[in-house]
């Protein structure tokens, strides 16, 4: 009997619901209603394009505005006493064991028109703002739920540079902003890739935040798979035509991870 | 001579921190509300916490979702330890591309795991004569469970000094103690810490049940997403509540014990040093 | 008579209670390579940290060219340090590695032009023979390369002091060999001060001018190799550097030792009458010669072929001596050893007095040390032992 055996149950568990869904997706992608061979799926796309582009420049601004807030929260949380920083990185993870939906939903409440935001707003003199049923809003949850996603591979890789690089820097002649300049941003580097990849995904195919946050007239890609699978546009075909779309999208941000990133797998694991 | 955070990173780490729990706290003050508006303050009651018990409908959602969450965890540690105990002892050559495979559920987008297992499912059942179900919610949930199992185990297992099981076997344990009595052991935290996550995600998880549980069964996420489009009702409040405070506990339990473990291991190390 | 570039005074160092320095006192000279020498835990790589700007002393002063530098931080010191595992950037080539300090600094009160710099990492990857290299990832380097990069990385900045922190920790015997050489080599051509941390007294003695023995926080001696290895001050200095038989002896009067109630005679002086001391005799200084002549008597216990020598134990009255030798002596033999005067040396006792030197607990290097069997009551042949 040999070890490496022990995996054969799960090699035809991942064949039978790992790799055939795959297969059936792209099978779905390429054929009709009818069964036939088309790339129609495909061009039909094309009548979506606000959707697309809209997805895309939502989820890549989330993604930067997660880059601007999460690095230093990372960088600071780095440099804090060892006993502090597992408290404060305990706090940063503990609001994703909160149910997604009902963090999203108490952000309604705090962004309708007549929320909690507008109130205090009012309480101060302030004139109301509208942002719930808007792309910021929007950003807003998308920020608010990923976040987190950012900040863990970052951290994880900035508490991991060898103290003594940092030593050799300012041996050499660097002051804290060259240290950090020279060494301590290129080497975190990697950190950033993965958190890139972790907040872009899910940004890029949510549909709870945009029909939430967005009400009905910010469709996003989510929103488009998921009414052609349970909405009232049931096409499935055309559903596995966009998320197959998508699955090459996530190939690409995994191949730009295994090329530059680390750290993921262990923010996973957090 | 680490310099200590200055007070303008303090602040910006309190306004980062407040920006990710003001919607918690929200929520939880809002399940004590006496009124049902989820923005103005009406009194304090405890009467969602008491309906909640009486609210067939989040009782049984409630009890899908752990029913789905420690059953999937379960059988996701137990296959997910035998998988990666497998996948360490093949050839980079096989292994290489199987974890790849193992990968896809992990950074696929959620919303596509999901509709890829909908489909799947949809198929078979129309050979099989089988619906969306309970069973399908089940087996979406390992599926997407045992990577992150496998994640977790195989550090363990890399970390383990490759001799110990042939000094086991040297010792005269036959190939099945070794595995029990020394494998295992060594890799213990992994499988604990991957049941843990596999929970978690489990319980956690909403898109992938959305399109693989159908319309006979639902997760309290399921039921949660079904109110969003009318009301809320601060019974889910309080049971999110209720549910954030068990995991807190829990949390605070393992924490407690882990720092506790490391004090005593750090005091033996000086007791040796000297 | 070179003049003083560093001075540590009463330099004191304290993490969490743990009294790591207590009131060092040391002065390095300009040109001069130093070592500081010690077991684990002795404080000498907390003294070079000091040194380094790493860390500050808890208390006493640094001084640089007579300036107190305590509050300098080390990246405005014209100080640099070759760290214990390099510390390479992972993200930089060689080159990169090298040109590091020279991008960041002003040198001479201005940038450097890419010209300059070029010249200047190229004349440095030459010096440490890496010509060819400067495009190498540094992960992809041998141990000996990394460690050449670290020293083109320091040296290129032209400082005023070079720290090592056990640079050749990670090598292997034979890279270690020739790095000792191509250090020194290195060290006279640019003239530059090296302080150099270490555990190994072999390295120690054979590369420096100075040596600083250290231990539990404490300088025990500072001096050339010469005197740290032919006048040790104390058992603790005398056990760790080579091998040495450390007995208890008698100063009768100067010039005039008792071991095992024998008078010895000796080189040393300046002891009170009948003062108790330390005698340290070098293995290599005990002559054996036969049982008739011999001082003192002893029975083989155990011989192990050194290739150069054989180590001989011998045991006179249960205290076991390491004796070197070239002639074979069998196990289980009685012979008699003499010792000429400058063989002997006497220190003061210390409070390592009577720690070290005996070699019957010499089982880490010996596998098995047999017990002598007792020979008949020792019966030493007279006090003519003591003439010469």
């Amino acid at each position: 009997m040999k070890l490496k055996y022990l995996s054969a149950p799960y090699i035809v568990w991942m064949a039978l619901f790992v790799v055939a869904p795959v297969i059936i997706v792209v099978v779905y992608a390429f054929t009709s209603a009818a069964g036939e061979f088309t790339f129609d799926n495909f061009a039909k796309m094309g009548g979506y394009v606000s959707v697309f582009s809209r997805s895309f420049l939502l989820a890549i601004i989330s993604t930067a505005i997660c880059i601007i807030i999460g690095y230093p929260v990372a960088y600071i949380l780095s440099k804090e006493r060892a006993r502090q920083q597992r408290i404060l990185i305990m706090l940063i993870m503990l609001p994703m064991w909160m149910n997604f939906l009902l963090r999203t939903y108490a952000w309604m409440s705090i962004l309708e028109n007549t929320g909690l935001l507008n109130r205090l707003l009012t309480l101060l003199g302030l004139p109301a703002v509208n942002i719930i049923n808007t792309p910021t809003a929007i950003v807003i949850g998308m920020v608010y739920n990923f976040l987190p996603f950012m900040i863990l591979p970052i951290y994880s890789v900035i508490v991991k540079i060898d103290r003594s690089l940092i030593e050799a820097a300012q041996d050499l002649g660097a002051n804290a902003v060259t240290v950090f300049r020279r060494v301590i941003f290129p080497l975190s580097l990697p950190g950033v890739f993965s958190g890139i990849t972790m907040v872009f995904v899910p940004a890029v195919s949510t549909f709870v935040i945009s029909q939430l946050l967005g009400g009905g007239a910010n469709m996003l890609l989510g929103d488009l798979i998921e009414m052609q699978f349970l909405g009232a546009a049931y096409n499935p075909h055309l559903g596995s035509a966009i998320a197959l779309v998508m699955m090459v999208i996530v190939m690409i941000c995994m191949w730009l991870m295994n090329k530059f990133g680390a750290g993921g797998e262990e923010a996973v694991m957090l | 001579m680490r310099r200590r955070p200055r007070v303008a990173s303090r602040i910006f780490l309190a306004l980062i921190y407040l920006f990710l729990y003001a919607p918690i706290f929200i929520m939880i003050v809002f399940s004590f509300n006496a009124s049902k508006s989820r923005s103005v303050w009406s009194g304090f009651t405890l009467d969602w916490y008491t309906e909640l018990f009486s609210d067939s409908m989040i009782i049984s959602s409630l009890t899908t979702t752990i029913g789905v969450s420690v059953l999937a965890a379960i059988v996701a540690t137990i296959a997910g330890t035998f998988a990666a105990i497998g996948f360490f002892n093949m050839r980079k050559r096989w292994r290489s591309p199987l974890l790849a495979i193992n990968n896809i559920p992990v950074m696929n987008a959620d919303i596509v795991t999901g509709v890829s297992l909908c489909l799947l499912f949809v198929s078979l059942g129309s050979v099989l004569k089988y619906q969306l179900g309970f069973g399908t919610l089940l087996i979406a949930h390992i599926t997407f469970n045992i990577p992150y199992v496998i994640l977790s185990v195989l550090p363990k297992l890399r970390q383990m000094d490759r001799n110990l099981v042939d000094a086991a076997m040297d010792l005269g344990c036959t190939w099945f103690q070794a595995f029990y009595k020394v494998i295992i052991p060594e890799i213990m935290p992994g499988i604990i810490n991957g049941m843990m996550i596999a929970f978690t995600m489990s319980i956690d998880d909403f898109v992938i049940s959305y399109f693989t549980a159908g319309s006979k069964v639902q997760t309290l996420s399921m039921a949660i997403y079904a109110m969003t489009r009318k009301r809320v009702s601060p019974k889910i409040n309080a049971v999110s509540t209720l549910l954030f405070l068990f995991i807190l506990l829990l949390l605070i339990i393992i924490n407690v014990r882990q720092i506790r473990q490391e004090e005593r291991e750090k005091k033996l190390r000086t007791l040796k040093s000297k | 008579m070179a003049k003083e570039l560093i001075r540590l005074r009463d330099c004191t160092m304290v993490f969490d209670d743990d009294v790591v320095l207590n009131k060092i006192n040391l002065s390095i000279k300009d040109n001069e390579f130093l070592t500081l020498l010690g077991p684990s835990g002795c404080g000498k790589t907390t003294t070079l940290r000091i040194i380094g700007g790493f860390v500050k002393p808890t208390s006493g002063d640094v001084f640089f060219n007579g300036v107190r530098i305590n509050d300098v931080p080390p990246h405005k010191r014209t100080v640099n340090t070759v760290f214990q595992k390099y510390a390479l950037f992972p993200h930089l080539d060689v080159y990169e590695n090298i040109a590091f300090g020279l991008r960041i600094n002003r040198h001479e009160g201005r940038r450097l032009s890419k010209d300059e710099i070029h010249s200047r990492v190229m004349e440095m990857l030459e010096i440490v023979s890496l010509k060819g290299f400067e495009h190498r990832d540094v992960t992809s380097l041998s141990g000996g390369q990394q460690q050449r990069v670290a020293i083109a990385r320091a040296l290129v900045n032209r400082p005023k002091v070079l720290l090592l922190d056990e640079p050749l920790g990670a090598l292997d015997l034979r890279l270690r060999k020739d790095m000792q050489i191509e250090l020194k080599r290195i060290q006279e051509a640019t003239g530059i001060t090296f302080v150099y941390v270490t555990h190994d007294q072999e390295e120690a003695l054979s590369m420096s001018d100075t040596v600083v023995v250290m231990d539990g926080g404490v300088i025990q001696q500072i001096g050339t190799p010469e005197d740290i290895y032919n006048e040790p001050v104390n058992a603790f200095v005398a056990d760790f550097i080579g091998e040495s038989n450390i007995v208890d002896g008698i100063m009768i009067e100067d010039g005039v030792v008792e071991i095992f109630g024998k008078k010895f005679a000796c080189l040393d002086a300046g002891f009170a009458p009948n003062e108790p001391v330390d005698v340290v005799i070098r293995p290599e200084d005990v002559d054996i010669v036969d049982i008739k002549d011999g001082m003192l008597t002893g029975t083989v216990t155990n011989v192990t072929f050194k290739g150069v020598h054989y180590d001989v134990i011998v045991d006179f009255k249960g205290f076991k001596w390491l004796i070197q030798t070239t002639d074979y002596c069998p196990v289980n033999s009685r012979i008699g050893i003499k010792i000429d005067p400058d063989g002997i040396h006497v220190m003061h006792k210390s409070q390592y007095s009577g720690m070290f030197g005996d070699y019957s607990s010499y089982s880490a290097e010996y596998e098995e040390i047999s017990d002598a069997e007792l020979g008949p009551e020792e019966t030493v042949s007279e006090d003519k032992l003591y003439e010469a």
